[in-house]
């Protein structure tokens, strides 16, 4: 099977088959549950996402599945897959690592965080480590502004970061280990760093 | 009334329908508004913005395509603010636009490139690399070249909401942005090659047409379609003596502006296979022959015999000329023996009712409930199937059927598999007995599944019954509609051509040909038939494709294909249309009267006309109706079929291949590529 | 300087729990039954006389907003009240706080402005990079189901409601309201023509309203400490708090609520640590996210941030995501990044935003080593006023209006740029 779309095709590695587990598809039920009869479609995204939670990522078999569930063409759900960043349309590594570098992130220096990873990873944006474990990805504003430079990696945000900050994190995961999630310079959300000036309790 | 509103559109008030959208309010003003996306017998995109124009006290340029109309609307469609507007979407959809118009096929025909000329600058500003897209595979029919594509959309509206086959999407964004199947397969759609007509630039073009010709090199003659029975209105494209395409003419009430793909595409089948010279079998072998030494042999094998003995059976493509010479020859020759269904379908000819399509193609949008009797409309009529989608999509029309139901583009419950399911709807029994009931203005769709079968009378009588009880015949309407897959066929019913007294029908002209009660049999163009059976009979083959019909021939009198001679023809409806000669027929092959009239002549009992007008004056003045060109005479009802037993057996589909149908479908080797792309899914007859 | 006490978000750092306990505790869903009593009309009129506008970044008056619903609908039909929780516009990060650390806020203001809209569900559309707040969320939604807050008879009023969450998927076009709807339909996040407008025919053809999280949450305190007191902070048209996100070249970016109105260099310099370097540092700022052009040093100084001040000044107050450049910034490179962001960000459906995000992009990026000539700076100037206002939505108008900014306030430097890329390759060159 080759691929038409002008992302990178992967005939190869296209599985031919998938299937939710029992849980995920109890699951996917779930999600279908929270939208009104006959609006089944509401559910891709959320079907899309189980399907990458359960295989890493999102294959032509599985859209094709979710399309069976969901009562939609397969189309519809290629164009919906394609649309959203998100959604992996080939394999990534373990940890996937998004390097925010919108102006606000740039203006703290995500340039730093980007040397910095491509360096300690030896991959370029889009490439995956030989070993399988990272893959790093440049991303838009990730909406923690005020904690810039921040990477995301999997579901958790890291913030507050420099270049041994983030070398750091990425440490921690290469020897199995999880690095607390969130700023990286001692505070704790998104208060000044030197202690909130409001809300402080008391006044 | 009430429902219109005032508006002024550059200086000009007007009074319009207030449901206009302001494009279409703009037009009727006198204004021209550029527009890509806009289509309207699509759904609004408003996507382009070429359409843009000022509306006083709106706070930004608005797309006309997709503005309601309010009162007092004063509306610029020129001047600074839409002039900017619509100067700047255009540039913008050409700074990626590759600007190779010399090697597109779309030149000289193309949206953009006219557009550009109105309102495009000339000169590029634009510095950057441009975008290119990779090509897409989107079967034998279309050709891409998505680099030129506009985004516009239209093909991916039309592929969902006419065809009902929803394979294009857009996929990824941005400027990434790609009209795709995604997955890489072709469109399995009986109205594909319309995304070529709807394209407004060179994506989308016709691959079996890629680079063969400019549209200022065509001769272009409006003619008539007769791959199927809807007659569809097209324009027939030749250069010299080769039709080079075929494209659609607007009729509202019959294709509105579409066409199958067979109807577009099997004209590659025109030119392979022909007959262009007469041939008489010699010593067992057919040779080539001179018209005269050919038409004296076939003279010869007439002279003195008993009519009884002579037979004719026309095919699915002959024209009502063609039929109306050859009854008259017969009746010259007091031969009884004739027929036009070539697969007994049981209609009754002397019941006219019995055997249009009496809602009217057109009329498919009135009705409220429908059911399908042994046919599958995608691939017997596939603009029907178009139309009874574009009905179902207006919400409020179930539709169920019996018989064949293979992936339909609307949702058709499957009542059953054969003329059991009919007498339990009949009796009452099932679901969508009541949904029938209940319906205001029912529609029977009959088709040849049903009626071209041992026991078809008797399903043509239930059928009958079952509409009459249903309502579908009252107060005006008619819904019963009977579905035909031969361009001849009501043709050939309203002249008569059909067993006279004391004559035989196809069945009957075969089964005499093998036990040689018939000795000479006349097959104008028959190619459905298995002439295997005709034992010794002289078989006399008028027509214009060497395939089943001439092979068994013993003298063959090469006729002219459909876009080679002037010509009437009567859609399922019963609608006249005439049909107009593109190009010359090959060779020393005629039109077919002009054969009949030469054959008369040498028997000795010459035809009464010696031009096509006198022949259609005595034509019209034993048929009248056939005069009122494009006009639909309904039919009075009857009682026909006959209340006899029904055999169990499934109702089956008569077309098993949709892209070959006819001596010149199966000539055309674009549509053997389509079969062979698209294979038809096996018709599962879904048990009760 | 606002004073704690009149602050609506008091856990807005997160130093206490989010949980339902706390959020009691903190006053909310305090008397929400009896509130509910009031009636949809006098929530609509008191959120009217609040004054309280938009807090997704258009500003329009909420109460006028909430008052398009129809009073009255065939029967069966649903009505949707659908929150914009797909914060993304860069340099915005304020409703990700409200979301994980004062989520009961948000929950409440749902069933009010539910109530008051006659809705009879709420989606929360968040986006999906929000895992954790989308979790705090749920969290807080369950939470508030168990307490009998949401769902059949709310609060026990007899009023029924459901809150559902749904988490995009990486789309900044999906904050656009109907693009939005449109995603929560399971489709691309194409926005949609208008009209018809969400109220009329909205999330499934239903009439709807989408509204910002903020707007939302800050609801039921505006309710409960009555529309005069929100009313009485800032000035009119203009009133109540708002939360500001302060990012960029300051010593210590934060989030901060404070009274609208408050003086741009007052919210650095007392809440962010200030300018680094010092005021006389700052080269510039974009004061209400990415969409709205910059603002050079001397405008301000005595700037006010609130919607009508940032007008006057051709800007706008949008997020209220203060981004802060000081003199080291490649001006031209930042507001390039923002270039590239609306690129990418485009939905790719109407022409003038498809072709004209990547074109502007391009052409700026060359200026950022000057590789361009000075006449370029025109044609870029009228490509942004060619997507300006010619879109579907207002991405384009986005995508715009921060290269104007560059260009009103900055033309030198990109002229700079230019002669000096050309005369170092007219050096080269000999």
């Amino acid at each position: 099977m080759s691929l038409a779309h002008g992302r990178p095709s992967i005939p190869d590695r296209q599985p031919v088959g998938f299937a939710f587990s029992d849980e995920n598809r109890a699951k996917a039920e779930a999600a279908i549950a929270k939208y009104p009869e006959g609006r089944r479609q509401s559910a891709v995204m959320p079907l899309l996402d189980l399907a990458q939670r359960q295989e890493g990522w999102v294959s032509v078999a599985a859209m094709d599945v979710i399309a069976d569930i969901l009562e939609v063409p397969a189309i519809r759900v290629y164009e919906v897959a394609t649309f959203y960043t998100m959604f992996n349309l080939e394999p990534v590594g373990e940890f996937l690592v998004q390097i925010c570098t919108t102006t606000p992130c740039m203006l703290r220096d995500s340039d730093a965080i980007v040397d910095a990873c491509r360096s300690h990873l030896g991959i370029d944006f889009g490439e995956t480590t030989t070993d399988g474990k990272f893959t790093l990805k440049e991303v838009e504003c990730l909406g923690a502004c005020v904690n810039a430079p921040m990477v995301q990696i999997n579901d958790d945000y890291y913030e507050d970061l420099d270049a041994a900050k983030a070398v750091g994190v990425l440490e921690t995961l290469a020897r199995g280990e999880t690095p607390v999630a969130g700023p990286q310079n001692g505070r704790r959300s998104s208060e000044p760093v030197s202690g909130a000036r409001t809300l402080r309790g008391g006044d | 009334m009430g429902g219109t509103v005032k508006v002024s559109i550059d200086g000009v008030e007007i009074e319009v329908d207030k449901r206009l959208t302001l494009l279409q309010a703009c037009e009727l003003a006198g204004a021209e508004v550029p527009r890509f996306c806009f289509h309207d017998r699509l759904s609004i995109a408003g996507n382009c913005r070429m359409c843009l124009v000022e509306v006083e006290r709106a706070p930004k340029p608005v797309a006309s395509c997709a503005q309601p109309l309010m009162d007092g609307m004063v509306v610029r469609t020129r001047g600074p603010v839409a002039g900017k507007a619509q100067k700047g979407a255009m540039e913008f959809l050409l700074i990626n636009h590759p600007l190779d118009c010399p090697i597109c096929d779309q030149g000289g025909e193309c949206d953009l490139q006219d557009q550009a000329m109105g309102y495009g600058k000339g000169v590029s500003r634009f510095e950057e690399q441009k975008r290119s897209v990779q090509e897409k595979d989107f079967g034998p029919l279309v050709k891409t070249f998505m680099t030129r594509c506009i985004h516009c959309t239209r093909c991916v509206r039309f592929m969902e909401e006419v065809a009902g086959v929803p394979v294009l999407g857009a996929t990824g964004r941005g400027e990434d942005t790609e009209i795709t199947t995604y997955i890489e397969s072709g469109i399995a759609s009986e109205l594909s090659g319309n995304i070529v007509d709807l394209c407004p630039v060179g994506a989308l073009t016709s691959k079996p047409y890629a680079f063969v010709a400019r549209p200022w090199e065509l001769s272009k003659t409006e003619s008539i379609d007769v791959m199927d029975a809807v007659g569809s209105n097209i324009r027939v494209d030749a250069r010299g003596r080769e039709v080079l395409r075929v494209l659609p003419r607007l009729h509202e009430d019959v294709n509105e502006e579409w066409i199958s793909d067979k109807t577009r595409f099997a004209i590659d089948g025109l030119t392979r296979r022909r007959l262009d010279r007469p041939y008489v079998r010699r010593d067992g072998r057919l040779r080539e022959a001179s018209w005269k030494g050919a038409l004296d042999v076939v003279a010869g094998r007439l002279a003195g015999r008993d009519g009884a003995r002579i037979a004719a059976i026309a095919g699915d493509q002959v024209d009502c000329e063609t039929m109306y010479a050859m009854k008259t020859l017969l009746e010259a020759l007091d031969s009884p023996n004739m027929d036009c269904r070539q697969d007994g379908m049981a209609v009754d000819p002397s019941a006219r009712a019995s055997y249009l399509f009496n809602s009217t193609i057109a009329g498919i949008e009135d009705a409220d409930a429908c059911l399908l009797i042994g046919c599958n409309p995608r691939r017997e009529a596939a603009l029907v199937n178009a139309r009874l989608r574009k009905r179902w999509l207006r919400g409020g029309f179930k539709v169920a059927g019996i018989g064949p139901d293979p992936d339909p583009t609307l949702p058709v419950a499957n009542l059953g598999a054969g003329p059991e399911s009919l007498r339990r709807l009949a009796a009452g029994e099932g679901e969508f007995a009541p949904v029938l009931a209940a319906a205001e203005r029912p529609l029977i769709v009959v088709g040849a599944g049903a009626l071209a079968r041992p026991d078809g009378a008797a399903v043509l009588g239930a059928a009958r019954a079952l509409a009459e009880n249903c309502g579908a015949v009252a107060g005006g309407w008619n819904g019963f509609s009977i579905l035909h897959t031969s361009a001849s066929r009501v043709g050939g019913l309203d002249l008569g051509f059909a067993p006279r007294a004391g004559g035989r029908d196809t069945a009957g002209i075969l089964d005499a040909a093998g036990t040689g009660d018939i000795d000479t049999v006349f097959l104008l163009a028959a190619d459905e038939i298995d002439t295997g059976g005709m034992g010794g009979a002289f078989v006399v083959y008028i027509g214009h494709h060497g395939e089943t019909g001439a092979r068994g021939a013993d003298a063959i009198l090469p006729g002219a294909a459909y876009t080679e001679k002037d010509a009437t023809y009567v859609n399922m409806e019963g609608r006249p249309q005439r049909a107009a000669r593109a190009v010359f027929p090959p060779g020393e092959a005629r039109e077919d009267w002009r054969i009949l009239r030469a054959l008369s002549d040498a028997v000795g009992a010459t035809l009464p006309f010696d031009s096509l007008g006198a022949l259609r004056d005595r034509m019209i003045a034993d048929t009248p109706h056939l005069g009122a060109i494009d006009e639909i005479v309904p039919a009075e009802w009857a009682a026909f079929g006959v209340d006899g037993a029904m055999d169990d057996a499934p109702f089956v589909s008569p077309v098993p291949d949709f892209y070959r149908t006819c001596a010149i479908s199966r000539a055309s080797a674009t549509m053997a590529r389509c079969a062979e792309a698209f294979p038809t899914p096996p018709a599962s007859g879904a048990g009760d | 300087m606002l004073q704690d006490k009149d602050r609506v978000f008091t856990n807005l750092y997160g130093f206490e729990s989010p949980d339902l306990d706390a959020a009691r505790a903190r006053g909310d869903w305090d008397g929400t039954k009896n509130l509910l009593a009031k009636g949809p009309d006098w929530i609509v009129e008191e959120i009217k006389k609040s004054e309280l506008r938009g807090r997704g970044g258009a500003g329009f008056p909420s109460g006028l907003k909430w008052s398009f619903m129809p009073r009255e609908r065939p029967e069966g039909q649903p009505a949707y009240l659908v929150v914009n929780a797909d914060e993304s516009e860069p340099g915005t990060c304020k409703d990700r706080d409200i979301m994980r650390h004062d989520p009961h806020k948000l929950v409440e203001g749902c069933l009010l402005a539910g109530h008051a809209m006659r809705a009879t569900a709420a989606y929360v559309y968040i986006r999906g990079e929000f895992h954790k707040e989308a979790v705090a969320l749920q969290k807080a939604i369950d939470e508030a189901y168990d307490a009998g807050l949401v769902g059949g008879d709310a609060c026990g009023s007899g009023y029924d409601f459901d809150i559902f969450l749904h988490r995009g998927a990486g789309a900044y076009i999906c904050g656009e309201e109907t693009a939005l709807l449109e995603s929560l339909e399971g489709k691309k996040g194409l926005p949609r023509l208008k009209p018809p407008f969400p109220a009329q025919a909205g999330l499934y053809g239903c009439p709807s309203t989408v509204t910002n999280v903020e707007t939302v949450a800050v609801s039921p305190t505006i309710l409960r400490r009555g529309a005069d007191w929100f009313a009485s902070l800032g000035r009119p048209r203009n009133t109540g708090t708002k939360l500001f996100c302060v990012s960029g070249h300051v010593n210590e970016p934060c989030n901060v609520e404070e009274e609208m109105g408050i003086p741009l260099r007052e919210l650095i310099d007392r809440h962010a640590g200030g300018v680094r370097g010092g005021w006389d540092n700052l080269l510039a700022v974009i004061p209400g996210g990415s969409s709205v052009p910059c603002i050079p040093k001397p405008a301000c100084d005595e700037l006010p941030l609130d919607f009508d001040s940032l007008v006057e000044v051709k800007s706008g107050l949008g997020t209220a995501a203060v981004i802060v450049m000081d003199k080291s910034t490649d001006i031209v490179r930042a507001i390039w990044r923002l270039s590239k962001f609306y690129k990418h960000e485009s939905c790719g459906q109407c022409t003038p935003c498809r072709e004209g995000t990547g074109w502007m992009m391009r052409v700026l990026g060359r200026m950022i080593e000057g590789r361009a000539s000075h006449d370029e700076i025109d044609l870029l100037e009228e490509v942004t006023t060619q997507v300006e206002g010619h879109t579907i939505c207002a991405l384009g108008d986005a995508a715009a209006w921060p290269i104007q900014g560059l260009i009103r306030h900055f033309r030198p430097e990109l002229e700079r740029r230019i002669d000096e890329c050309r005369r170092s390759s007219a050096m080269a060159a000999e």
